[in-house]
């Protein structure tokens, strides 16, 4: 996209009917950093790279929760993703207390992609940049949405978005069609796999990553949305890692295996 | 599997005059609830709109989800206590039942809220002279597990009981049932009453004298 006569302001056209300050905005999102997100049917999990601004600083917080039973993850403008996250916030407790019930994801998504619309049709105003991936649990099941500033939103079995997001996606789109049956322990492995292909080399560990899910059980209860905490992460981590090792292990009976304390997958036999 | 109950008189007043004698006052909200109500006539016609609205676009979302008792009971409390700080009461008491199928298996709900804004759930509700007459009996004899038929009876000897005690009722009733199949509203019919009291035989017996 080059710079050119109709990018001036939101509420001129191009002659190919295009809108680029709202094309503008969705660049915003690829530069934040990534954030993935799956489905099964019950649960739904969300996951993020974290990033800061330096190594003395904290890092960016991605993933926010909206309500008991959804949540967000975002890229792009943090400032916008939180006053949105605040807007969700609001909607749902504005819900709950009229209804005395969850606000189903489908109409809380819906309601984010028509405040976002608002900003490609004013003059006054700018797009929101970033985009967020809505996950949630209502009466229907484990949802997740991607809504993006141009006020459009999808419905996802599993999703990235950010920088080098094109790598998660390339490894989720192997694996997404058994989602929908897949374990919240199997989709929380997924999600930092796919996570970690963004990171290009860079070691995952729970410091630069986030991790939130949220789900029905079989029994019918509700874990409600919650951010796992980073000892946990750390400990599928090493698991995951450990379950990596293992088949090289097993071709050399020789060479020694390291022992993780977080390891369930036992070493074969030889 | 279960049934949640509704029985009603069939009239509507003005003033204190009983006026008009088949009006029904029972609806059924959505696929999971019913509505009954007693009070003003015309402010229940403009409650049945705004359920009209919701469920409607309820409906036409078409996402699996849909109002249960429980959500048009909370948006009904909402609106009448709002009507009632605005010093504008919608003049009713609103009795809200339902059945729906939830993640751990079918959950009922019975609930009533009046026009302050008064609102609870109980497995038995009655309004104005019910209150007083029928609860007391519902108390002593209602049990978790009864049958329709059992629920019919007992439903029927607290209608007689205000048919006999309420100077404002008429001998037509209807009930109406719901389950999580749906919505069953019963066609009005009357109870068999008594009034071969010895004291009702000759009424001007002892009419004779001055004021």
């Amino acid at each position: 996209m080059f710079r050119n006569q109709y990018d001036t302001d939101v509420t001129t056209w191009s002659p190919a009917g295009r809108l680029f300050q709202v094309e503008y905005a969705m660049e915003a999102v690829k530069q934040g950093s990534a954030c993935v997100g799956l489905r099964s049917r019950t649960h739904a999990v969300l996951a993020a790279a974290n990033k800061a601004a330096s190594e003395l600083s904290s890092h960016q917080r991605k993933v926010f929760r909206v309500a008991d039973h959804a949540g967000v993850a975002l890229a792009g403008l943090t400032a916008d993703g939180r006053v949105l996250s605040r807007f969700l916030r609001s909607e749902c407790i504005n819900h709950a207390f009229v209804y005395d019930a969850p606000l189903p994801v489908s109409r809380l998504a819906l309601r984010l992609a028509d405040k976002a619309q608002v900003c490609t049709q004013r003059s006054w105003k700018r797009p929101y940049g970033v985009g967020l991936l809505v996950a949630g649990l209502d009466e229907s099941g484990a949802h997740l949405y991607y809504n993006c500033p141009s006020g459009n939103y999808f419905e996802y079995q599993a999703f990235a978005i950010g920088s080098r997001s094109q790598a998660a996606k390339t490894f989720l789109e192997r694996k997404f069609k058994g989602y929908d049956d897949y374990t919240p322990d199997q989709l929380i492995r997924d999600a930092l796999s796919a996570i970690k292909e963004t990171l290009q080399g860079e070691k995952l560990t729970s410091s630069n990553c986030t991790l939130a899910i949220v789900g029905r059980k079989d029994d019918g209860t509700v874990e409600p949305f919650e951010m796992i905490d980073a000892k946990r992460v750390q400990e599928i981590i090493d698991s995951m890692e450990a379950a990596e090792e293992t088949p090289v292990a097993a071709a050399e009976p020789s060479s020694t295996q390291e022992e993780d304390k977080g390891t369930d997958a036992a070493p074969m036999d030889i | 599997m279960w049934n949640l109950f509704f029985s009603l008189v069939l009239s509507a007043s003005y003033g204190s005059t009983l006026r008009y004698k088949s009006v029904e006052r029972i609806k059924a909200v959505g696929k999971h609830s019913l509505i009954g109500a007693s009070g003003e006539f015309s402010d229940f016609q403009e409650i049945l709109r705004y359920l009209d609205e919701l469920t409607l676009s309820d409906h036409m979302w078409d996402d699996g989800n849909s109002l249960g008792p429980k959500e048009v009971h909370s948006y009904l409390t909402r609106v009448m206590y709002n009507r009632r700080n605005k010093f504008d009461p919608l003049w009713n008491s609103l009795v809200l039942g339902g059945v729906k199928k939830g993640p751990k298996g079918e959950e009922k709900y019975l609930g009533m809220v009046n026009m302050i804004g008064t609102h609870f759930e109980e497995n038995h509700i009655a309004t104005g002279f019910g209150n007083h007459l029928a609860i007391p009996i519902l108390r002593a004899e209602w049990c978790e597990d009864m049958t329709f038929e059992e629920a019919v009876k007992l439903v029927e000897k607290c209608l007689l009981v205000l048919l006999y005690r309420d100077r404002s009722s008429i001998n037509k009733f209807q009930i109406a049932k719901i389950t999580t199949e749906g919505a069953t509203i019963y066609p009005p019919y009357s109870l068999k009453t008594h009034w071969g009291f010895a004291a009702f035989e000759n009424p001007s017996k002892g009419a004779v004298g001055s004021w």
